[in-house]
């Protein structure tokens, strides 16, 4: 636990900030002129009395400070700079080198010094030293994490030992629960440092049990659950460290185990709010402050939620992207198995079938209508669907195509559909899919060519006519004369002539040897299914 | 149709080699009439196709819609922006609207799809090479659909623009029922020229058309 932290360079950095923070004067290292103040100002309160006896020790250790002793106990220093100050009275006075960077790094360690800590204080991720240290390394870790000197640390362990033992607590929590740092820093600790720390334990301590017997222990009440909640809340926090979330993110094994501990931290730093709840209640409890007790349990169940926050985002985020992956794979799987089953499939079909032209036409265009529709049609994929169409043809446009569709398959045909307008279906309309189907299937059968027209046009209805849905069939083929149709042909004459008269629709045939035909049936629509 | 009595020179792109190739050899292959095509170059990306066309000058460019690199539309505008003077006709594979309407705006004079047989490419490509417009019975039931006033549909904003004439109405019509100029021409009781004339007008009112139920129609409209 002392000084020299190759690692992140913090003496240098403690040096230079110091005097800037703590006197608000120009953060130049120069020797003489800020140690003096500082080590001026800094004397009285803190920690005059009680140390004096080490003063010596403290001034010796002033020499091996410039090589980094600048993490020993604050208490100490301070006073050894106290003490240097004022005997050494000139600023010049103590050796040149030795002195400057201890009067800085004493400044630094002044009333309101170390604190803001501009430098890389994200950059080192909260661990225990594995080296330097004098009991688990915590101190010295949080120092590094915090960017402060050490001794400030632990001094404010002291401290909250002496408010309700909360030091103690926190630095057993810590103990327990932050890892060690990976790789061991080379650091060396005085034999001044230690006896430093030593003193400064027991200082702490003992003023704590002076403290406990006196039974002044009411501040300890407030403050005890306060430093509670405030590991807890450094712990939990720590969750959210920018170096913890890329490590969560690249290690996707680990990241049951990191769960479980962010779990298990997460628990810890409520049950220690809640505990100060507690805590905080039975010693209000007597006073009989019951509103005060209520605040304070707002408060706490307040300071609940803030800790677990980190825990809500990062649950929510990773459970975004892990059901955001596995929507990609769905699709993946998705994608290739219906190509597999329609696509290839068809494809080998036609290589067994390729002296067959018709059969191969057929199978092609079957496919090619398929995968259309599973594209583009009404919920198909490059609309966002999932490619799967209505079971049940709600609309003319869809039936009609379905019916063409069919043809295409049944008789080798090409049909294609023009659509315009579109309207619901409904028994007429049903009527006339009926109709076109059979005007589609006598094109395919007797035109003698292999391409049939369908233009499909729903005229919406005037304010007061009804509207009309017209189907167009047209080949381009031989032609026949309708009145020379063979008695036993009864497509014609029942499927489309017959049915389009029941339903109130018309049938109008033009054809001529040679010049192909063209169905066309016209149906009203009823009131309710214009589209 | 023709101007004069030369070859009509045409540029291929698409980025499928093999269906380049086999375009090329139903236009090469010829049916017959005059004036014959020929294929004087082709493209299977973009830049590709906007440098060739800048170079060869054609006179038609056979343009497929989806192209990586930003399609068919791309290159028009491209094209279109460096001076060419080549018309263009989409030849795509895709039904969907919003790619027919897209090419179609970027300045396309026609669309037809794959599926056109090599006799059928032939005339429209000499069609649009004469300053025609062609359309598919499909491209034809697209734009009657994106021009019907439908009730609640909003008024058109400018009259010359955004509606259709009740010839053009019946000219689109009687195309998307699959009939040819000359059969319209006779079913209508008017040339053939004034036939290709109706359809000109149609296409440079889909091209210019500030209709805003154009664009969404294009996108709405679900075909299969």
């Amino acid at each position: 636990m002392n000084s020299p932290n190759p690692r992140t360079g913090s003496p240098p950095a403690t040096v230079a900030r110091a005097p800037d923070a703590a006197t608000g004067r120009q953060p130049e290292p120069s020797p003489e002129q800020p140690s003096e103040p500082a080590g001026l100002r800094t004397a009285p309160a803190d920690t005059a009395t009680p140390t004096g006896g080490t003063a010596s020790t403290g001034t010796a250790s002033t020499g091996t400070a410039s090589t980094g002793t600048a993490s020993t106990g604050t208490a100490f220093t301070d006073t050894a700079s106290t003490a240097a100050a004022p005997p050494g009275t000139g600023p010049d006075g103590p050796g040149p080198i030795g002195a400057a960077p201890t009067g800085a790094a004493a400044s630094g360690t002044g009333p309101s010094g170390a604190a803001p800590g501009p430098t890389a204080r994200s950059a080192v991720p909260l661990t225990r030293r594995r080296t330097g240290r004098l009991l688990g390394g915590v101190a010295g870790g949080v120092a590094d994490h915090v960017g402060v000197d050490v001794r400030w640390v632990r001094a404010a362990f002291v401290v909250l030992t002496f408010l309700g033992w909360a030091g103690v607590l926190a630095y057993g929590l810590l103990w327990v629960f932050v890892r060690q740092e990976d790789d061991p820093v080379e650091r060396t600790v005085t034999r001044s440092e230690r006896l430093q720390a030593a003193g400064l334990l027991t200082l702490g301590l003992g003023l704590s049990l002076v403290a406990a017997t006196s039974g002044s222990s009411v501040l300890g009440w407030i403050a005890g659950p306060l430093g509670l909640a405030t590991v807890g809340a450094a712990v939990v926090w720590r969750e959210a460290d920018e170096a913890q979330r890329r490590r969560w993110a690249r290690d996707a094994r680990t990241r049951v185990v990191g769960g479980r501990a962010a779990l298990l931290r997460t628990l810890l730093g409520a049950s220690l709010v809640l505990t100060g709840l507690a805590v905080f209640l039975v010693g209000n409890l007597d006073l009989g402050q019951v509103r005060f007790g209520i605040l304070a349990a707002v408060a706490t169940l307040l300071g609940v939620a803030v800790l677990t926050v980190p825990w809500w985002v990062r649950l929510v985020r990773d459970l975004g992207e892990e059901r955001r992956a596995r929507a990609v794979e769905a699709e993946r799987v998705e994608i290739a198995a219906h190509l597999h089953d329609s696509v290839l499939q068809t494809l080998a079909l036609i290589q067994r079938q390729a002296g067959d032209s018709r059969e191969v036409q057929r199978l092609a265009r079957g496919q090619e209508r398929e995968l259309r529709a599973w594209l583009y049609g009404p919920g198909g994929r490059a609309r966002g669907g999932d490619g799967s169409a209505a079971a049940i043809d709600t609309t003319l446009s869809a039936a009609i195509a379905r019916a063409a569709g069919e043809v295409e398959d049944t008789y080798a045909v090409t049909v294609g559909p023009v659509l315009v307008g579109d309207a619901e279906l409904n028994g007429d309309l049903r009527a006339l899919v009926l109709a076109a189907r059979e005007a589609m299937v006598n094109a395919a059968k007797h035109s003698g060519c292999s391409e049939v027209d369908v233009y499909v046009e729903v005229e919406p209805g005037e304010d007061d006519q009804p509207g009309t849905a017209e189907v167009f069939v047209r080949d381009r083929g031989r032609g026949f004369d309708p009145d020379a149709v063979d008695g036993d042909r009864h497509g014609l004459a029942d499927s489309v002539h017959e049915r389009m008269r029941r339903h109130g629709g018309t049938v109008r045939i033009r054809t001529g040897a040679g010049e192909g035909t063209e169905v066309r049936l016209s149906m009203p629509l009823g009131e309710r299914e214009t589209a | 149709m023709s101007d004069d009595g030369g070859p009509v020179r045409v540029y291929l792109v698409d980025d499928h080699a093999l269906f380049r190739s086999g375009v090329r050899a139903e236009l090469e292959r010829g049916d017959g009439r005059a004036p014959v095509v020929e294929v004087v170059g082709e493209a299977g990306s973009v830049d590709e196709a906007v440098a060739g066309i800048g170079h060869l000058t054609p006179d038609v460019v056979l343009l497929d819609v989806h192209m990586p690199g930003g399609g068919g539309a791309e290159i028009l505008r491209r094209a279109r922006a460096a001076g060419t003077e080549s018309v263009f006709l989409a030849l795509s594979v895709s039904d969907a609207a919003e790619d027919v309407i897209s090419v179609i705006r970027a300045g396309a004079r026609g669309y037809v799809t794959k599926t056109i047989s090599g006799h059928d490419l032939s005339d429209a490509v000499r069609r649009v090479r004469a300053g025609d417009a062609v359309f598919s019975p499909r491209l034809a039931g697209f734009v009657l659909d994106a021009f019907s006033d439908r009730p609640g549909a909003a008024p058109p904003v400018d009259p010359e623009v955004d509606q259709l004439t009740r010839r053009e109405r019946d000219v689109l019509r009687l195309l998307a029922r699959g009939y040819a100029y000359k059969e319209i021409a006779g079913e209508l009781f008017i040339s053939v020229k004034t036939v290709e004339t109706h359809v000109s007008s149609v296409l440079r009112k889909t091209q210019t058309s500030n209709r805003h139920e154009l664009s969404r129609w294009a996108t709405d409209r679900r075909l299969v």
